[in-house]
């Protein structure tokens, strides 16, 4: 089995303190404070609406915080440090952070004109100038580890939601990422085809990825998760092993929460 | 429901061949009469008649057209045409590109500079500015871009002014399609892309421009059919030798001057059919990953028609 725990491993793999952000005057993150072990699977649960989201987004850049520090791996994102100031990146630097994040949407996110084979390959082959054949060798072993190499020559529109996001998967993977994030990835698609992307999920957990997991698979995060936090209105307010706080919820608004869910 | 339905059952009437048994019997019914359709059908072809007639009658030289189809000035025309078509909407194309970028930056000059480029070269007729393209050394005997130095009569040659006047006003169409089609492509494949690592110019290279191409090559083909016509305006104000400027040449020697219309006519619609043939293949090969299954093209459907010998299928 693949290893995939990466990083330097001396720090936290993510560490927000009192991170805020805000979108015009609706104030979403009202300072997160949290941390990520490497090899943890890290499970954010909450509401709609309570910033699970967007926090996923603030740690790859796709949004910007307005407050706080947020680091990956022991390095600000967004930001460098040389004595008290910090500078911007550029977004050239931006762009070369999130080569070692992997990113997987609600939506999947395919890209349409592409083959399945073709979505894998892009990034490799475009960011890091990898060769076409040895992408191509990779991405292969990549969607056979998702249940996929079969359909490597199909479109996405040729693909059920599930095989969609298995694909979406193993082209996050196929930049060998530090962490992976996970946003919503089993809810647009059909009850049945959920199975399918949590088993691919469970093996990269196994493996020692180091994920986070925004999710409404209760079952999941129990199962496979190492944390869980539960997040509502732009706070965390629980935080704790899955099964203690999925049990044995101590705040009135979280027993509020699981009591709708589970 | 009706009576024709109740005739169905397995008791056919006597008589009938026992195949027909499993398959219900057609239905007999007197079918709606559609005056309407017939009076309006006899209308219309007995207005396109006197239409053929009149034109049959009129004091024109038919027999002068086909003369003349592949004179060699004609043919001359023709290919100029063509060339300042492709060219003229190459330089659209590009630059408007370039325009619809900028207009999408977040950079508030370049994206109003583009704003101002539009209005201007979209709120002045074609023909205005061709005439000023070709007029130029009025204002600037000497043209001077450093590199190049040269009197302005030189440079601005009637295919010069074709191309400018002709492309760059092409381009500020072409770069509100190409804006169209980019703001057409969902928000979270950029994400995806900028996920990924890829910088600004790969996620516009390599997935938004393709996906944009797919609502961008249907009206480009409608501006590139519109050129092949507008260019015929060069003749008159850049003094191009293109299609209409050969065949009113013949028509003032020869004295044929509606036959030869007629021919420069028949020329431009040979050239937009020919051309709308390219579109259909383009606008299939950007379709790729849209539809589980791409329709075959016409050729396609004769081949596989004429292998089976079956009727071609109705189409949907």
């Amino acid at each position: 089995m693949t290893d995939f725990s990466k990083g330097t491993g001396a720090h936290p793999m993510v560490k927000a303190e009192a991170v805020h952000k805000h979108f015009g005057l609706a104030h979403i993150l009202k300072g997160i404070d949290l941390e990520v072990a490497p090899r943890e699977v890290f499970c954010l649960i909450g509401p709609s609406g309570s910033g699970k989201s967007t926090f996923l987004r603030c740690i790859n850049h796709l949004e910007k915080i307005s407050g706080g520090r947020l680091s990956v791996d022991g390095e600000l994102v967004g930001y460098r440090q040389k004595g008290d100031k910090l500078y911007e990146l550029k977004d050239r630097e931006v762009a070369a952070k999130r080569r070692d994040i992997g990113m997987v949407f609600q939506r999947f996110n395919l890209f349409p004109h592409m083959t399945a084979i073709e979505n894998v390959i892009e990034a490799p082959v475009r960011v890091k100038k990898e060769a076409k054949a040895v992408a191509r060798e990779r991405a292969l072993a990549l969607l056979d580890r998702v249940g996929l190499r079969d359909k490597a020559g199909h479109y996405p529109a040729q693909l059920s939601g599930g095989q969609q996001q298995r694909v979406a998967i193993a082209r996050a993977l196929a930049m060998e990422p530090k962490l992976m994030l996970f946003d919503e990835p089993t809810s647009a698609l059909d009850p049945e085809l959920v199975g399918d992307v949590l088993d691919v999920m469970r093996g990269l957990a196994e493996d020692g990825m180091t994920m986070i997991v925004v999710t409404h698979e209760m079952g999941f995060a129990r199962e496979v998760g190492d944390a869980l936090v539960f997040m509502d209105d732009g706070v965390v307010v629980e935080t704790g092993h899955p099964r203690d706080v999925l049990t044995d919820p101590q705040h009135d608004r979280t027993k509020a929460f699981l009591s709708k869910v589970l | 429901m009706s009576e024709a339905n109740d005739k169905v059952p397995a008791g056919t009437p006597a008589g009938t061949p026992p195949a027909a048994a499993s398959r219900p019997e057609a239905i007999k019914a007197i079918p709606v009469r559609h005056y309407g359709r017939w009076i309006s059908a006899i209308l219309v072809l007995a207005v396109l008649g006197l239409l053929v007639n009149a034109f049959a009658n009129a004091n024109v030289n038919y027999g002068a057209i086909p003369d003349f189809l592949f004179d060699s000035t004609v043919l001359k025309g023709l290919r100029n045409t063509v060339v300042i078509t492709v060219v003229s909407m190459a330089l659209g194309l590009g630059l408007g590109i370039v325009l619809a970028v900028m207009r999408l930056s977040k950079n508030p000059v370049t994206s109003s500079v583009a704003w101002g480029y539009i209005w201007f070269f979209r709120g002045t007729p074609v023909y205005v500015q061709l005439l000023i393209w070709f007029n130029l050394a009025l204002i600037f005997p000497v043209i001077n871009l450093g590199f190049y130095k040269d009197e302005m009569n030189q440079f601005m040659t009637p295919f010069m002014a074709a191309l400018l006047g002709l492309g760059l006003n092409e381009a500020a169409y072409m770069s509100e399609i190409v804006r169209a089609g980019i703001q057409s492509v969902d928000e979270g494949q950029t994400e995806a892309s900028h996920a990924l690592g890829m910088t600004q110019g790969q996620n516009l290279r390599r997935v938004v421009l393709p996906q944009a191409m797919r609502v961008i090559v249907p009206p480009t083909g409608n501006e590139f059919i519109n050129m092949l016509k507008t260019s015929s305006l060069a003749a008159q104000a850049a003094q191009y030798a293109e299609l209409l400027r050969s065949t009113t040449d013949i028509g003032n020697t020869t004295g044929a001057t509606v036959e030869m219309l007629f021919l420069a006519a028949v020329w431009y619609l040979v050239l937009t059919s020919v051309f709308s043939v390219g579109q259909y293949y383009l606008e299939r090969r950007y379709a790729r990953g849209t539809t589980r299954n791409l329709p075959p093209t016409p050729w396609q459907r004769i081949k596989q028609n004429l292998g089976t010998f079956r009727r071609p299928e109705v189409a949907r």
